[in-house]
């Protein structure tokens, strides 16, 4: 209808899905994995092969915890909400094309499809903590509802410069308008921003400030425990995972390879895989680096820092595409 | 009927529910929900029209940043027991009346207006978000309209960050 794709890529919904889910239960285990060579320890290694299969244990243990609904918080809402969360992860997939012709769906929207799911999940944080009636959780969804918001700003705005390069919300065509130069050489500043927002919207370290674990238990999910628990953290593992494709593909040129190493034998997937992997391992190297800024902090750095210089960065590149190729 | 239609009558009527829902529910949040479920309702058949551009900004901002400030504050607020009963008392059956009447008169003007346009085709087509950047910033009618409408916001932010400095400024006198 309306022009859209539809044809037998929908096949692909059910293996990305499953293969993300498979994904992020061994990505629990790796990020662990190489957390621990990091910091000079083991880290988890008894399960299988140098511990590969760790992430199964862990989900075989979740599945079968006692799966406790606290009697008194508000119980439809908080069943519901780590649902939200994971869905509207998920979702984000449906977008993002892998490989030339490899996606569930190329819409026009496709940028502002990835906004409006992030911003959804923001419901599953809410509402998770807001149900659990526990004052940690209750002050844990507060401040992730204001991150969120303020950062989708940002995000939302950071990735304009890209749109004005490309002309395009699609993200194949954005792709596509990078074949001989990616666009983190003209936006390098929207992608140092969308990098920054991409880790709070994801409350990834260290803007995890709704589930930070010193001063609030755990944040939002502080009563959620087995598979609830785990869809949370499936929802937080997506984000990060969709995050570092949202990257790759506004910035690293997508699916195409770096201009000095164009070979022929590597086919596009693998150059896509490679830069999200990578991306992956920044998201997980920041965990190990750096520490927690403070609440206030955080606000303050995106309302007066990271606002202006969006704003600017907006204006500076209309103006040079409006130079250099008219108005 | 065809499946253009069915897709447009199942979107329309959660709409409708889930609306009717958000006026009854005694509790804020439960209400505030319905009211998401609604947006995305609307979101959904804005695509169905050719409007994508349309339905990707009510999901952002209405579904995904302004309900988003009422629930949060709704849960500042904490309310509980009371609020409901407050509500169940404001929500008596002669609450209706009013809202009756309104209704039926905008009913006979809907009717008058929708049989008026019968035979025309309603099906618009696609809008996508660069003829919408046209309209709006281009030589459209619109560039007046989206100019004030920033003036104004702009008066807003300046009018918030000035009460919000007041604020701030009494509370440093104080301690």
């Amino acid at each position: 209808m309306f022009g859209y794709d539809i044809n037998w890529s929908y096949v692909l919904i059910l293996p990305l899905t499953g293969g993300t889910l498979v994904g992020v239960m061994f990505l629990v285990w790796w990020e662990r994995r190489v957390l621990g060579w990091w910091q000079d320890r083991l880290g988890p290694n008894r399960v299988g092969w140098f511990g590969v299969l760790q992430g199964i244990a862990d989900g075989i243990k979740l599945f079968t915890k006692d799966d406790w609904v606290p009697p008194f918080g508000d119980r439809t809402l908080f069943v519901l909400a780590p649902g939200i969360i994971a869905a509207s992860m998920l979702m984000i997939l449906a977008v993002i094309p892998f490989a030339p012709g490899l996606y569930v769906v190329d819409v026009n929207i496709a940028l502002l499809w990835f906004l409006a799911m992030s911003s959804l999940a923001v419901y599953g944080v809410l509402l998770g903590g807001f149900a659990s009636n526990n004052k940690y959780a209750l002050l844990g969804s507060l401040r992730a509802a204001a991150q969120m918001v303020t950062y989708e700003v940002f995000m939302g705005l950071s990735i304009m410069g890209v749109v004005i390069h490309a002309g395009t919300f699609s993200l194949v065509q954005i792709v596509d308008a990078q074949k001989d130069l990616w666009f983190i050489v003209p936006q390098f500043l929207g992608f140092v921003i969308f990098f920054i927002a991409g880790l709070a919207e994801s409350h990834r370290l260290p803007f995890d400030l709704p589930e930070a674990e010193h001063e609030l238990t755990a944040g939002f999910h502080t009563e959620y425990s087995g598979m609830k628990f785990a869809f949370v953290m499936c929802g937080e593992y997506v984000a990060m995972i969709a995050t570092s494709c949202l990257i790759t593909l506004l910035f690293f040129g997508g699916w195409h390879a770096p201009v000095f190493l164009d070979f022929d034998f590597v086919p596009p997937i693998a150059w896509f895989g490679i830069k999200v992997v990578f991306f992956i391992h920044v998201f997980i190297l920041l965990r190990a680096a750096i520490p927690r800024p403070r609440y206030d902090q955080l606000m303050s750095l995106g309302w007066k820092i990271l606002l202006p210089l969006t704003l600017v960065n907006i204006l500076a590149t209309g103006l040079i595409v409006g130079l250099t190729r008219g108005f | 009927m065809t499946l253009d239609l069915v897709l447009f009558w199942i979107p329309g009527a959660v709409a409708i529910g889930a609306t009717v829902a958000v006026i009854t529910r005694k509790n804020a949040s439960r209400a505030l929900i319905y009211l998401v479920v609604s947006l995305l309702a609307v979101a959904v058949i804005f695509f169905m029209l050719g409007a994508p551009f349309a339905a990707a900004l009510e999901v952002v901002v209405y579904a995904g940043a302004i309900v988003v400030l009422f629930l949060f504050v709704v849960m500042m607020l904490n309310l509980g027991r009371s609020s409901v009963m407050r509500e169940s008392r404001w929500l008596q059956p002669g609450m209706w009346i009013g809202p009756f009447i309104l209704v039926a008169i905008l009913a006979v003007v809907f009717a008058y207006a929708f049989a008026s346009v019968d035979g025309v085709d309603t099906k618009g087509e696609m809008v996508g978000p660069r003829a919408v950047g046209e309209a709006l910033f281009g030589e459209g009618p619109y560039l007046l309209a989206v100019e004030l409408a920033g003036f104004l916001l702009l008066a807003a932010l300046v009018g918030a960050y000035h009460l919000g400095r007041r604020y701030l400024e009494e509370r440093r006198e104080l301690s």
